[in-house]
């Protein structure tokens, strides 16, 4: 426990009927960070925001918001926080001005200052123009915006996204980053799901890695590429009709399983293994195997993801 | 926390939230057909389709069909609440708003207290055409204004059940549909457009059962004769028993939401 933690997380479980949404999860996060949540779909993410955002109700354990219960102290620990869902939680018949105005209104803003702070997040969102058009006109990506900006209504310390980039384009969520990344400026704290490892591992200061409602694994980006360790050969043969033989090949030399996707073949090396990839070269040479892609890579966050989870499929 | 100033919030959370469900009637053609449009088409059609077979002419069949009108006006509003709570709740705006630090019942009773506008407005809609149409009031405005009162508060009494029914059913357009077919149902098998003498018996007996023709009956008196019978104190004593049900229900519902 640390006096800078804002979200306390201990010994979570959540059933639902017979299936164990989310079993003994624990974990804080620090003041000041861009927390992620990672995992396959149906491993638990979402649950898990809704009981720290005292929407449902964990079977046991205990959620602290900046101190406050989230079973025994909702309103306060409601004070806390904003919280972004996956679907764009906004009013289809209301403008976007008066979707700010209304959350601005709840959140305790007189109407002044109500109407500046809606202005003032229409302008930062790029929503200016149209502010005053009921939604039915808006594109998915601007949704999305307005449905950060109303989160962003009571200038919150703590704030959860719940897949705050899944299908945007790509200029969108660079701005997505960019807003969330200037609000951590500001001393606030973020915690997000993701399901694009490479947004994680670039913005993410720390991650938790769930999968069946467990926690697999929780550090920094760095920490968890290095726990997978190793570096990685990766190979694609240029005919898709040797691929058999290279298969062969790299699995009498290799001790670890080789994956295949198309004409790839991937295998992780072992310490000391990085040295003997030259003869293996020779070997495709002699059994007459043209290759077009050989590189020994460090392993990805995708590599940690893969190892450390099983998803539901 | 200080409960007085936590009652203030609670009420201005109210009025922000009433203000934000008349928003969507007025922004949403939907709901805007349903308060301000349906109103003044079914007072303008039953008037010159019936009035001339049922009462000889339009004119002597409007203070026949005013009550029924009206009633059925502020009814169909009401069943409006539920598939708009559904829609709150299915499209995640209820969620946000229970991330809130709110009182929890504030969203439940902006779209309840919405609703009381909703249906002064389609009363009030089905009494200016009526007005326009040549009707005129025998009894003085305070008579006509209880009349309009004792209807708000059978409709609002019945928007209850219709709140949860959506709170408590999934589908959105189901909800819609089905409300609109109860009403239906309840108005014409009632008195509110037709004499009831001219009917079948077992039909007769249905009617005569309906809570609506005891309202409709009761209406008709107030604003023909200016006074207030039994029938009113019946249709009243309905609206509380509806009330004292559906309420707590709702509440109930409303808080198992999650």
């Amino acid at each position: 426990m640390n006096n800078d933690d804002v979200i306390q997380v201990s010994n979570i479980s959540k059933h639902f009927g017979k299936n164990a949404a989310v079993q003994d999860v624990s974990f804080s996060v620090e003041k000041g960070e861009i927390f992620g949540l990672l995992g396959p779909n149906g491993a638990g993410k979402t649950t898990l925001i809704r009981m720290m955002t005292t929407l449902l109700h964990p079977d046991t354990g205990q959620i602290l918001i900046n101190g406050f219960d989230t079973q025994t102290q909702g309103r306060n620990a409601r004070q806390q926080f904003s919280v972004t869902g996956q679907t764009a939680a906004i009013d289809q018949d209301l403008t976007a001005r008066e979707n700010l105005m209304i959350f601005a209104r709840l959140s305790g803003l007189g109407i002044p200052a109500a109407r500046s702070r809606a202005t003032e997040l229409l302008k930062a969102f790029d929503l200016v123009a149209s502010a005053d058009q009921t939604l039915e006109t808006f594109s998915g990506g601007m949704r999305r915006r307005l449905d950060l900006a109303v989160s962003l209504v009571g200038k919150p310390t703590i704030l959860f996204l719940d897949e705050p980039t899944t299908g945007l384009d790509p200029r969108t969520r660079a701005q997505m980053w960019q807003v969330i990344q200037s609000l951590v400026a500001t001393g606030s704290t973020v915690l997000l799901t993701t399901q694009y490892l490479e947004e994680a591992a670039q913005f993410a200061d720390r991650i938790a890695l769930i999968d069946h409602g467990q926690m697999k694994a929780i550090g920094t980006p760095d920490e968890l590429t290095r726990r997978v360790g190793g570096k990685r050969l990766r190979l694609q043969v240029t005919a898709a009709q040797s691929l058999k033989a290279a298969q062969v090949i790299l699995q009498k030399t290799e001790m670890n399983p080789v994956q295949v996707s198309e004409r790839t073949l991937t295998v992780s090396l072992d310490e000391g293994e990085v040295g003997q990839t030259a003869a293996l070269l020779q070997q495709f040479d002699e059994a007459g195997i043209a290759l077009s892609q050989f590189a020994i890579e460090p392993p990805s966050l995708d590599d940690v993801f893969l190892q450390m989870t099983v998803g539901k499929n | 926390m200080n409960i007085e100033t936590s009652n203030t919030h609670n009420l201005k959370n109210m009025v922000t939230m009433t203000h934000r469900n008349l928003l969507k009637t007025l922004h949403n053609p939907d709901n805007f057909g349903d308060v301000i449009m349906e109103p003044v088409i079914f007072t303008l059609l039953f008037g010159f389709l019936f009035g001339g077979a049922i009462a000889g002419s339009v004119q002597s069949y409007l203070p026949i069909l005013v009550p029924g009108i009206l009633l059925q006006s502020i009814l169909n509003a009401a069943s409006g609440s539920g598939q708009q709570l559904r829609e709150d709740i299915n499209n995640g705006v209820f969620d946000r708003f229970k991330t809130l630090p709110i009182a929890p019942i504030v969203p439940l009773a902006g779209q309840l207290i919405g609703d009381i506008f909703r249906l002064l407005l389609a009363g009030s809609m089905a009494l200016v055409t009526a007005f326009l149409m040549g009707w005129r009031p025998v009894v003085g405005l305070p008579m006509v204004a209880a009349a309009l009162g004792l209807a708000l508060f059978i409709g609002w009494a019945t928007s209850w059940i219709f709140a949860l029914v959506g709170l408590v059913a999934k589908n959105a357009e189901m909800i819609g549909s089905l409300s609109m077919m109860i009403i239906l149902v309840l108005t014409f098998l009632s008195n509110a457009f037709v004499p009831t003498k001219t009917l079948p018996r077992f039909i007769q007996t249905i009617v005569n059962l309906n809570p609506v023709s005891y309202t409709v009956t009761a209406i008709r008196s107030i604003l023909q004769t200016g006074t207030w019978d039994l029938h009113a104190t019946v249709a009243l004593l309905c609206g509380l028993l509806i009330i004292s049900i559906f309420m707590p229900l709702s509440l109930l519902a409303y808080q198992k939401q999650n």
